[in-house]
Formats: structure tokens, C-alpha cells, sequence
């Protein structure tokens, strides 16, 4: 009964996925977005697409692009075909800070979210905003021509450099800063986006609506303590406890009191966030699938752990007891290593899964697309989706499995790093 | 049609990192079969051994990506 | 399956740690560990400490109680198999009591009978032996007497010592 009850839910939920992605290429078809141009344009940066000209031509439909956009972060929040506007905080050092609702982009009601207009020297380019770094460029609000992609080469790395055409001329635009310092294509740039964005929009509901459940939870227990769990304490409660007895108890030990509002924020955090993406209809947002958030995640347990960090901990680390000289010169920096690896790969295995996660649903459901040529072959587009949705369903259940795993694997981890930190010494007796 | 040697060395390390995921969880699974009642300490260690396995993997695709 | 492969990596975003997104989720998740962990969190997991510790305490008070009930019943099935024991004992003991009684009583009165019947064999004996004597002096006695009597009339007539005899011996057998 329950498992029928599961098994429609997640053929419901399939066949609505479905149907968000199917809006995508059939609005592409009738409003060219500038990401669809083939191959070629990408190397000879010509072949610029209109945000809001009608084209009747097919265009090839382009997978990676596709599940790229709907993981990014966006200035707009889709929710179904309707694109909502979000607050915009944006911060140039040359310019200062300027904040305006998206709305006043004028976004296109395509799926990918362009602007008609440029504003304070920003445009929204399919939903990211981007600034012109021109300072020719008019400050005020002007329409937008259209956008353009090209490429660049910067110290042998071939970089995507997107153009805005106004007014007949094309302006470079740059998008916003970002702290991996180059190292996958970002870097700080002329400007700085706190705006609200599409991640922060769902991790702000994601988090309101936690703290209302919390909240209510504790205040149930206190209004009448000692009584049986009702409500929404006989979901959470089991998961509480799992959380304290399977994890905190046997990896940090006596001190785990202290660390479970940690251990137990991160976990629904995650859990909460995971499941929230896999919505369909309502943003996707793709928030722990993102390496901002899984860094701050990673970067606080970093810190948490190396606080909390005991004089035994620090001595392993920095001179392993009970062990020749030599072998210490060896070990030492791998331990100093290991002390940044840790966080690191917490920070990158959650970012992996649930963006993988992501990507695969989207190309499975792309595959109705691929094989219909974007509307070329409705036929093998109809045979194709059988085997699409029943692949979407099945990667769509494993994915609900993987967003309790990775929140579990997350906190256990965290759980047994504190632990490593915190743990007091054991083998004294070995110790020479 | 740029097939790189980065994609070749993530391949690598996702099969590395598969053949030890899968040899730790064959194990778990073993040892659970063996021994019901310790399920709970082999899940938490087999999880925290895939992790550590699996670190090493993500390490690896994440320098696949950095030497691009 | 060219369609497939990453065409660029500078599309793929969600790997770019945007300062904006860094900053809100530092700012919110803090804010949800801080605040909820202090609001929620904690006084929720005392809820569930207190409780299971209370239900600890039950339960190994239903526990001791039903060791107790069990102490208690043991030692009421001992008591009452002692009683029956006792029971059985004095039941045996005043039964054992009974028949010595009446084998004593038995004896007793075998006894009495008997020394009874040597009694009155004793005093018939003596009675015999006192009637005897008593006989063989008053048969003395006559017979000293009817001798005297005869001797002294020898001297009449014959027939009147025979009429005399006669008249003696009628007054022997009217005594």
C-alpha cells in the first residue's frame, strides 16, 4: 500500500519533471535564447541570436548547455515556465552598490531568463546578471539588442566572453566575481553579486520553513513534556535520535552533547536542501549541488574541528608520537595536508554527487530531445521518452536515496572529525 | 571535438575509486551477512572508509580539472 | 555521443564559488546553527534525553518491581510448600501417634485380660484348694464326729447302731 503510494508519487513527480524540461527546447524553438547557436558559433564568436526575435529555424539542441543552465545559480526564479523576479544587491568597486528587483530587466519569458533592458550598466544575460565593464556604456536603462558569445584566449585557457549589443555597439561583459581565484575560469572581476539569488531564495525558504518545524517541535516538547510524539515529532524524532546515537555517540564520545546542534544544522540543512532541488516545477534550485554553499559548509567544519582540536590531536599532526625521526619528517607534512584534505573533500563530494545527480536526470530527459532532432522527429522523440521517463524515474529514486546519503555521509564525516580533534588519548601506555 | 587526457585520467579515477567503493561495500555486506547484530558500527565504518576512498577519486578529478 | 561532452567549462558555474552566494550561506547557516541550534535543537534533545532517560528509569523500575513480584511468590510457594510439608508431617505423626496408642491400648488390655485370667485362675485355685481344705476338715471333723458317735453306741443294739448310722448319715447329706 505505502510502497504504491511511493511509486505513484515518484511516477507523478517523474512525469512532472518531464514536463518542466520538455517547456525548455519548445520555447527555445520559438524564441531563440543566445546560448543555442551550433558549434561553429562559438569558435567565430558570429552567429549572435536575438533574446526576443521571433526564429522559425531549428537549432541543434545542445545537452550540456541545458543542464548547465538549470544548475547555475540565477537572478530569476522559475518556477514552471514563469520566470519571478529576485532583488538584486550588486557591489562595483568602481561604481559602488546599486540594488533593483531583476523585474526591472524586463526578463523575457523564456525559459532562460534574458533581459530586455540594461540597468545601472547590468543586463541579465539568460538569468545571470552580468556588467558591462565599459564605462562608455549608459548608466541608465536602455534596451538591449541582443546578446553574443565568443571566445577568448587568456594565458592558453580558451574562455567563454559573452557580448552585449546596444545600440549598435557590442560591449564585453564580465560576470560576477568569484573565489576560486581562476582556478575554474572565475576570478574577481569588475563587480560583486549579493544579490538574492535563485540559491539563496531557496536556501532562505529551505531554512524559514526548517525553523518553523524546529521551533514548533521544541515548543511541543515543552508545552507538555513527557507525553507521546504526535505530529511532525514522530518524523523528525526518529532521524533526531539516529543522528545522536548512530552518529554522534560512537565517533565523538563523551563531549558529543556540545556538537549536536551542529551535527544536526548541517544534516537538514543538506537533507532539506537536497530534497528541495529535486522538486520539479519549483526552481530546481541546485543549492548543496553548488561549491559556494558546500565551502562554507566544509570551511565551518574546518574551523569547528581545528577549535576544537585537543593537544593530542595537534601533537599527531605536527610530531607523530612513537615513531622514528625520519619517518616523522615524512608524515608531518602529509598530516598538514590531510588537516586541508579533509574539509575539501567533504566540501567536493556532496558538490559531486548532487550536481551529478542533476545533470544525469537532465540528459535523460535531453535524450527525448536528442533523438527528436528539437522537433525535427516527433516520432523518435515519442518513442524515446518511454525510455526517458522510466530512466528519469529510476536515477530521479536513487537520487532521493543519495540526498539522505550524502546528508548522512556529511555529518558522519563531520561527526568523526570532531571526534579525531576531541578524542583523548588512548594508548598512553604505548607511548615511550 | 576537443577529447582531452584530462577526460582520460577522470575515467581513471572514477574506476579507481569505483573498484574500491565496490570491494568495501562487498566486504560490509559480507561482514554483515556474517554478523547481523554489528550492523550498525560496520555500515558507519564501511561509509567512512568509502569516503576516504572516495576522496582520493575526487581529489584526482578535481586536479583533472585544475591542469585543463 | 558528442552532444555529451563538456564543451566548455566555463559554463559549468555551480563550480564557481561566488563571493554573494559564500557570503548568504555563511551568513544563513549560521544563523540556523546558532539560532535554532539554541532554540530548537537543544531543548529538543534534552526533551528526548529526559525522556528516554525516563523510560530508562521505568522500565528497570517495572523490572525491579517484577523481581520483587517474582521474590515474593517464590518465597509464598515456599512458605506453602512448607506448610503442606508440616501439614503431611502432623497428619503422619498424629496417625503414627493413633496406631501406637491403640497397639499400646491392645497390649494393655491383652495384659489386663490375661492377668485377669491368672487372677481368677489364682483365686478359683485357691478357692478350690480353701473349699478343698474346708472339706477335708469338715470330713475330718465328721468323720471324727460320726466315729465318736458310732463308738459311743456299739455298745447298744445292733440295729440300733445301724438305725443310728442310717439317721447320721441322713444328716450328713441334709448338711
Amino acid at each position: 500500500m505505502k510502497i504504491c503510494r511511493i511509486i505513484l508519487l515518484l511516477f507523478l513527480f517523474s512525469l512532472s519533471l518531464n514536463a518542466q524540461h520538455d517547456q525548455a527546447p519548445t520555447e527555445k524553438e520559438a524564441v531563440h535564447s543566445p546560448m543555442t547557436g551550433d558549434e561553429k558559433a562559438l569558435v567565430t564568436s558570429e552567429q549572435p541570436v536575438a533574446a526576443h526575435e521571433q526564429g522559425e529555424e531549428h537549432h541543434d539542441f545542445k545537452p550540456d548547455e541545458t543542464a548547465f543552465h538549470h544548475i547555475s545559480d540565477l537572478n530569476v526564479y522559475s518556477i514552471g515556465p514563469w520566470n519571478f523576479p529576485l532583488p538584486c544587491i550588486l557591489y562595483a568597486p568602481s561604481k559602488g552598490w546599486s540594488l533593483f528587483s531583476s523585474g526591472r530587466f524586463h526578463i523575457d519569458n523564456d525559459h532562460h531568463g534574458s533581459g530586455h533592458t540594461a540597468v545601472d550598466g547590468y543586463v541579465l544575460n539568460m538569468g545571470r546578471v552580468m556588467r558591462v565593464n565599459d564605462d562608455a556604456f549608459p548608466q541608465e536603462e536602455i534596451a538591449i539588442d541582443q546578446f553574443e558569445i565568443g571566445e577568448s584566449e587568456l594565458d592558453g585557457k580558451k574562455t567563454e566572453v559573452h557580448y552585449v549589443i546596444a545600440n549598435g555597439v557590442k560591449y564585453p561583459l564580465d560576470k560576477a566575481s568569484s573565489a576560486d581565484g581562476g582556478l575554474f575560469g572565475g576570478g574577481i572581476t569588475s563587480f560583486y553579486d549579493f544579490s538574492i539569488t535563485k540559491n539563496v531564495f531557496a536556501m532562505l525558504l529551505v531554512v524559514g520553513l526548517l525553523s518553523y518545524v524546529f521551533i514548533g517541535m521544541a515548543r511541543a516538547y515543552k508545552r507538555k513534556p513527557g507525553t507521546a510524539p504526535s505530529g511532525l515529532q514522530k518524523l523528525f524524532e526518529p532521524i533526531i535520535l539516529f543522528i545522536q546515537d548512530e552518529v554522534a555517540k560512537p565517533f565523538i564520545g563523551a563531549k558529543y552533547l556540545r556538537f549536536m546542534p551542529l551535527l544536526l544544522a548541517i544534516f537538514f540543512f543538506i537533507l532539506a536542501l537536497n530534497l528541495f532541488g529535486q522538486i520539479p516545477f519549483f526552481g530546481g534550485a541546485n543549492v548543496t549541488g553548488n561549491l559556494g554553499v558546500t565551502m562554507v559548509l566544509a570551511l565551518i567544519v574546518f574551523i569547528v574541528v581545528n577549535i576544537n582540536g585537543n593537544k593530542h590531536y595537534w601533537e599527531h599532526i605536527i610530531w607523530m608520537p612513537g615513531i622514528p625521526a625520519w619517518v616523522k619528517t615524512l608524515i608531518t607534512p602529509i598530516e598538514i595536508l590531510g588537516v586541508f584534505i579533509k574539509p575539501v573533500t567533504l566540501m567536493l563530494r556532496l558538490f559531486a554527487n548532487i550536481t551529478a545527480g542533476h545533470i544525469v536526470i537532465i540528459i535523460f530527459i535531453s535524450l527525448i530531445f536528442i533523438f527528436g532532432k528539437a522537433g525535427e522527429n516527433p516520432g523518435a522523440a515519442w518513442g524515446s521518452s518511454i525510455a526517458s521517463i522510466a530512466l528519469a524515474l529510476f536515477i530521479s529514486a536513487i537520487e532521493l536515496l543519495v540526498a539522505f546519503i550524502q546528508a548522512y555521509v556529511f555529518t558522519l564525516l563531520t561527526a568523526s572529525y570532531i571526534g579525531s580533534a576531541t578524542e583523548e588519548h588512548h594508548h598512553e601506555d604505548a607511548k615511550h | 571535438m576537443g577529447g582531452s587526457i584530462v577526460a582520460i585520467g577522470m575515467g581513471l579515477a572514477a574506476i579507481g575509486a569505483g573498484i574500491g567503493v565496490g570491494t568495501i561495500g562487498g566486504k560490509a555486506l559480507e561482514a554483515i551477512a556474517r554478523q547481523p547484530e554489528a550492523i550498525g558500527d560496520i555500515r558507519a565504518n564501511m561509509i567512512l572508509t568509502a569516503a576516504l576512498v572516495e576522496g582520493a577519486a575526487l581529489i584526482a578529478i578535481l586536479m583533472a580539472f585544475l591542469v585543463k | 555521443m558528442e552532444f555529451l561532452f563538456i564543451t566548455s567549462l566555463i559554463e559549468f558555474s555551480p563550480i564557481k564559488p561566488e563571493f554573494g552566494l559564500l557570503f548568504w550561506a555563511s551568513v544563513v547557516f549560521i544563523l540556523f546553527w546558532s539560532i535554532i541550534g539554541k532554540l530548537a535543537f537543544r531543548p529538543i534533545i534534552n526533551a528526548l534525553n529526559d525522556r528516554s532517560n525516563n523510560i530508562q528509569d521505568s522500565l528497570n523500575a517495572a523490572l525491579k518491581a517484577r523481581e520483587e513480584m517474582q521474590n515474593l511468590k517464590n518465597e509464598n510457594d515456599k512458605l506453602m510448600a512448607e506448610a503442606r510439608e508440616e501439614k503431611m508431617r502432623i497428619i503422619k505423626e498424629a496417625k503414627d501417634a493413633g496406631n501406637a496408642i491403640i497397639a499400646e491400648a491392645k497390649e494393655k488390655a491383652k495384659e489386663e485380660a490375661q492377668r485377669i485370667t491368672i487372677n481368677a485362675k489364682n483365686e478359683i485355685e485357691n478357692a478350690k484348694t480353701a473349699a478343698l481344705v474346708d472339706v477335708k476338715n469338715q470330713v475330718g471333723a465328721m468323720a471324727v464326729d460320726i466315729a465318736e458317735k458310732i463308738l459311743r453306741k456299739d455298745l447298744g443294739n445292733d440295729t440300733s447302731q445301724q438305725d443310728y448310722v442310717k439317721k447320721l448319715v441322713d444328716e450328713l447329706k441334709m448338711n
